[in-house]
């Protein structure tokens, strides 16, 4: 009875050996393991035994078949294994073929800057106003210290929609709009983005162009303070390295008037052809409110200052992606809104 | 404005560098925007005078000149000009010698005959022709006869000079002169300013009774000089007078008009010779223009003048317009004997508004319209007639007519250096702002109360108030020593309202729905309405239009923004981009009868052609109605919008009258979606299909909201039904959807229609509708019983109404 279970044990494990796949280890498993299989035959004869084998003869056979479990275990899951590696070395794709493809479209280029900027200031505490693009020749020049007749027209060709009525040829009546409606609170920290217009096509200049404007008034706004606002800008809008210079200028709606340039994005300050070989870019005007301002719109000017600037959001665009010709960003080609 | 660095250095001493000079003059405010050293490419040319004129044996069209460039051999040049003559002296070019545009001159041989260098012309030493004397402007320079030979001709024409070239802000008029940069000059290193005084010797007879000045409109001319000058000899004006009104870009004449050009540049006052003998009586009268009086002017145009305008006249007519031009009759000619010179003061606002109205800026009208100090005419007339009498081309009559009725005298400002410090944020003190102000040559005396009054000089009308007076510290004090701060006080809130966001988040979802945004122009041409369709008496044609447009192209403001998206279609397809998927946001404007401003409203439009991207794997598809309309199903979903409409509309102009909807939410109308009309896409060349929409942003807006509301989520499973009908063509499929909702009760939560079938599994007339309907209840799960109450209940509803049947 003891070869006998030894040599089920080991006719089993070769079979084992042998066996590729599950159901052939099923099959095994139910010839030597099952309610009917081999070993439980040899445990039947058992009763034919002395009472002195039984207990010995009964332990061995516990241990061969714990033993032959334990062997088919391992054996199933060295075939299932083997079976999964069969299965992926099946499944290979070519993760080179292109993924299935959702169309994106994206915000045109001016869009995407004009929203940079308002970020900037958003997070600088400056609220966003709207106003009109068909404005009153009071607020888009008398108000803003420009009477008739005054040379600064010149720099702002106009058009004309009826007497005292034009498109506004720069956002800053929304300044005035907005300080009449706020007048005599403060702070006021707005800017102000729009289409605006000038009699004036080539490849600098658009009929159609954007503009954001900015003011700030308050008890004890200073020029250092528009130029601490400023410098942040340029370093959050063009990298943190960004250098500002202010030069006077002038403006009628502000005094002191500036002009802000930024090192030359293009070569660092070096100079290049983008900046001329001068090394600064001409960026944008900016400058103290001038007193006149203030008081027509409703604000003491002995008790309150203010700063206010102006950008272009086309010049700004054309250096962060490089556009030489401004028409570009009106011309709307697919292939250029595609690229940039 | 040109500025030569060495007419400058005649009024103050200026102890930099000429590019130093530059940097400075932009950081006070005074824009350098060109830097010109003219000599700076030209070497190697020295005066020489030509010995002797050959002819050539071998070319009718060149000589050879024998030219003695002092001391040593004569050289041997060989030249094609014909402007030379024996004993002209001239700049040589000699072997080496470099010249403008990089030429270098080596020996050579022309037709035969060795040349060793060249004559020049101004152009080849890079002298602009422009400003060369007529003769000279094209041929060989011809330099004065007695210049000592083989000096360094760089000098003696001028090029040893530098030209700044300003950009100056309009409100500094008063630098529109060599004395106004070199006052700033002067002040920036803190030197002398060295004003030309006039000194006139020995005066003929008095002017009394010769000349006699009336001023009829006092407010328009407040000061008018006449000075006389009798015993003219009008020949050209020396070579040093000719080379600084060259490097300032003007035109050397004559003595007479280069002086009073001179005077232009030196002192900034417009000054007017007359030809005395031309005037009637020497009787000059200021007054308005008769309603079209007639005048020809310099240039030789006639100009028909109108009554805004301001003349000078004699008795019979005008003789010049006011500041603007002189006329041609009064004009300095060769044969003139006795010039009266006008040195006047006109109103700036008249002088731009004539200047303006004919179209005719000149250098005179310039500083008149920017403010020309009316007490520098004297000194200006004055240092006129000494130039000429130095230059031996006149006697000065004793004495002037000096029409100036109302003295206009400084006027004072008080400035607070508190204030300046509280403005710039800076920490100046008094004395450094006293300082700036007097080197600016403003007076300063110390006031109550530690402020400082100011007495400005008439000869900067832009200062008028203490802002402007801090200005002028803070830009001498220096714009970069201004520290960097950021606001003090209390903060605000910066952030966007729910319209800027929602605008935001449109613009996301269509992006993210493949589209791409373009910006379009606010204005179109007036026949765009008639490319469009739209009919004569529609309202849209009612529009603003510019009354100065650049072209018809850009005449009237948009009251659609539909023919801007598809032109931007049309101009794609015609490059081959021909699958396209685009939108916009803008304004359209509608003219108001009451109100002062038109109506202005935010649209957005959108437009698609053409296929979506081929693929492997996932078939492409047209890009039309249907494709459009999900789009915008898109965008009211992540909007929040759930009860929208779309009803058939068929005359909608642009639109094709069977696939065009209007589009409705909450029952208002925003907008139309449909595709364009087979007649407007071949009008504006574009393909067979294109869909389009443009919607009312503000109205629909109104109903969008950045959240969704929560509701409770089921415990209960649901059951998911398909419900295959036939119905007849006609029926809509929206009505459909109505009655399955209605019949299908409470406990139906969604229908989702997906198949759509038209054909021979189908009677003709009919089309197949597959739908998915979703049962559910809160508190229980629903029985197979309860549905199929729900579905017959459902098909009886279908077949009364709709006239469907169940497909098998
Ligand atoms: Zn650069």
């Amino acid at each position: 009875m003891e070869e006998k279970l030894r040599a089920i044990a080991q006719e089993a494990k070769q079979l084992l050996d042998r066996a590729t796949n599950m159901d052939q280890l099923n099959e095994i498993r139910v010839k030597f393991l099952g309610k009917k299989g081999e070993l439980t035959k040899v445990l039947r004869g058992m009763g034919a035994l002395s009472a002195d084998e039984r207990p010995r003869i009964g332990q061995l056979a516990n241990s061969v078949q714990a033993d032959l479990e334990d062997y088919l275990n391992h054996s199933m899951s060295e075939v299932k294994n083997k079976e999964l590696e069969a299965q992926l070395a099946g499944e290979k794709i070519d993760v080179t073929l292109p993924g299935t493809p959702f169309s994106l479209g994206k915000n045109h280029p001016l869009t995407r800057v004009q929203q940079e900027i308002e970020d900037i200031f958003l997070g600088l505490g400056f609220s966003i106003m709207e106003g009109p693009e068909i404005e009153t020749d009071f607020y888009n020049f008398e108000a803003l210290n420009i009477p008739k007749d005054h040379p600064a027209r010149d720099m702002q060709d106009t058009f004309f929609t009826g007497p005292e009525e034009l498109l506004r040829t720069h956002t800053s009546p929304i300044q005035i709009r907005t300080m009449e409606k706020t007048a005599p609170q403060v702070p006021l920290k707005i800017i102000a983005p729009g289409r605006v217009y000038r009699r004036d096509d080539d490849a600098t200049h658009s009929p159609m162009f954007h503009q954001v404007e900015g003011l700030a008034v308050d008890t004890r706004i200073t020029f250092a303070d528009l130029k601490g606002v400023l410098q942040i800008f340029a370093e959050e809008m063009f990298g943190i390295k960004t250098r500002t210079r202010f030069r006077p200028s002038y403006f009628p709606f502000t005094e002191p008037s500036a002009e802000m340039d930024i090192s030359c994005v293009m070569c660092g300050g070096k100079g290049c052809r983008v900046c001329s070989r001068t090394g600064w870019l001409e960026i944008l005007g900016c400058g103290m409110v001038n007193p006149r301002v203030l008081e027509v719109s409703g604000y003491d000017a002995e008790k309150f200052t203010g700063f206010a600037f102006g950008m272009g959001v086309e010049r700004i665009a054309m250096l962060k992606y490089g556009i030489d010709d401004m028409r570009l960003l009106f011309d709307n080609d697919l292939r250029f809104l595609a690229q940039i | 404005m040109r500025v030569s660095f060495k007419w400058l250095q005649e009024y103050v001493d200026i102890p930099v560098s000429p590019s130093e000079l530059a940097d400075k003059l932009t950081a006070v405010g005074l824009a350098v925007e060109g830097y010109e050293d003219l000599g700076a490419q030209v070497d190697k040319v020295f005066t020489g005078k030509i010995i002797k004129i050959d002819v050539h044996p071998n070319a009718d069209k060149l000589v050879i000149c024998t030219v003695d460039v002092g001391g040593g051999e004569n050289l041997q040049i060989v030249t094609g000009a014909t402007n030379i003559n024996e004993n002209d002296v001239v700049p040589v070019a000699v072997e080496g010698a470099r010249l403008a545009g990089g030429l270098k001159i080596k020996k050579t041989k022309l037709r035969g005959i060795e040349s060793r260098g060249m004559l020049c012309s101004g152009g080849e030493l890079g002298l602009d022709p422009e400003s060369m004397p007529e003769e000279q402007a094209h041929g060989i320079m011809i330099l004065s006869p007695d210049t000592p030979l083989g000096l360094d001709a760089k000098p003696l024409t001028g090029l040893d000079d530098v030209i700044l070239e300003l950009e100056l802000t309009p409100n500094r008029g008063d630098c529109l002169s060599m004395v106004g940069v070199a006052r700033e000059v002067a002040a920036i290193y803190n030197k002398q300013l060295k004003m030309p005084a006039p000194d006139l010797k020995s005066q003929s007879e008095s002017i009394a009774g010769k000349v006699k000045v009336d001023i009829e409109e006092p407010h328009l001319c407040r000061r008018y000089i006449a000075k006389l000058l009798t015993g003219v000899k009008v020949f050209p004006s020396p070579d040093w007078m000719q080379e600084r009104l060259r490097a300032v870009g003007i035109r050397p004449i004559n003595n007479v008009v280069d002086v009073t050009n001179y005077i232009l540049m030196e002192l900034g006052q417009p000054l007017h010779a007359f030809d005395y003998h031309k005037l009637k009586e020497g009787h000059i009268i200021v007054r308005s223009a008769r309603q079209d009086e007639k005048i020809v002017t310099l240039d030789g145009a006639e100009r028909t003048l109108s009554g805004e305008m301001l003349v000078i006249t004699d008795p019979t007519g005008p003789v010049a317009i006011a500041g603007v031009m002189g006329g041609l009759e009064s004009e300095v000619t060769e044969e003139t004997a006795a010039v009266l010179l006008e040195s006047a003061s006109f109103d700036p606002v008249s002088v731009r508004r004539t200047a303006n109205a004919l179209a005719l800026r000149s250098e005179s009208s310039l500083r008149f319209e920017k403010g020309v100090d009316i007490n520098g005419c004297l000194r200006a007339a004055e240092r006129a007639a000494q130039l000429l009498q130095a230059m031996g081309a006149c006697d000065v009559t004793e004495g002037n007519v000096d029409n100036y009725s109302n003295p206009v005298g400084n006027k004072t400002l008080s400035v607070r250096p508190d204030r300046v410090n509280h403005v710039l944020g800076t920490n100046i003190s008094a004395g450094v702002c006293s300082d700036i102000l007097s080197r600016l040559q403003f007076s300063v005396q110390e006031g109550t109360e530690g402020e400082v009054l100011v007495t400005v000089p008439t000869f900067r009308p832009d200062i008028s108030l203490e802002a402007d007076l801090i200005e002028e510290v803070a830009r001498m004090y220096g714009y970069d020593k201004v520290p960097q701060t950021l606001p003090q006080g209390e903060s605000t809130r910066g952030a966007r309202t729910k319209r800027q966001s929602l605008i935001q988040k449109v613009r996301q979802i269509l992006t993210g729905c493949g589209l791409y945004e373009v910006i379009t122009y606010s204005f179109h041409s007036r026949t765009e309405f008639d490319r469009l369709g739209v009919p004569a008496d529609s309202p849209l044609r009612n529009t603003v239009a510019l009354q100065n447009p650049l072209s018809e192209e850009q005449a009237v403001m948009r009251t659609l923004m539909l023919p801007g998206i598809l032109d931007v279609l049309q101009r794609n397809y015609s490059r081959r981009n021909s699958n396209g998927a685009v939108f916009g946001i803008g304004t359209v404007f509608y003219p108001r009868a009451k109100e002062e401003l038109p109506a202005e409203r935010e649209k957005i439009a959108a437009a698609v052609m053409g296929n979506t991207p081929k693929a492997w794997g996932t078939p492409s598809h047209t890009m039309d109605f249907y494709h459009l309309k999900g789009v915008l199903e898109a965008l009211f979903r992540s909007l929040n919008i759930s009860s929208y409409s779309f009803e058939p509309v068929s005359a909608e102009p642009g639109y094709h009258p069977g696939r065009t909807a209007r589009v409705c939410v909450k029952g208002n109308d925003i907008g139309f979606l449909g595709e364009i009309h087979p007649q407007v896409l071949e009008n504006y060349e574009l393909p067979d299909r294109v869909a389009a929409l443009e919607l009312d942003l503000e109205t629909f807006l109104e109903f969008a909201a950045n959240f969704g509301r929560y509701h409770k989520l089921p415990k209960f499973p649901g059951v998911e039904r398909d419900l295959a009908l036939v119905v007849p063509q006609e029926v809509a499929v929206r009505d459909v959807l109505r009655v399955i909702k209605k019949a299908g009760g409470e406990l139906l939560k969604e229908v989702e229609l997906f198949d759509v079938y038209q054909g021979r599994q189908v009677q003709e007339g009919s089309k197949s509708l597959a739908f998915s309907l979703q049962f559910q209840a809160q508190d229980r799960t629903l029985t197979d019983k309860e549905i199929d109450a729900c579905i017959s209940a459902i098909t009886s509803r279908l077949a009364k109404d709709v006239n469907a049947e169940l497909r098998s």
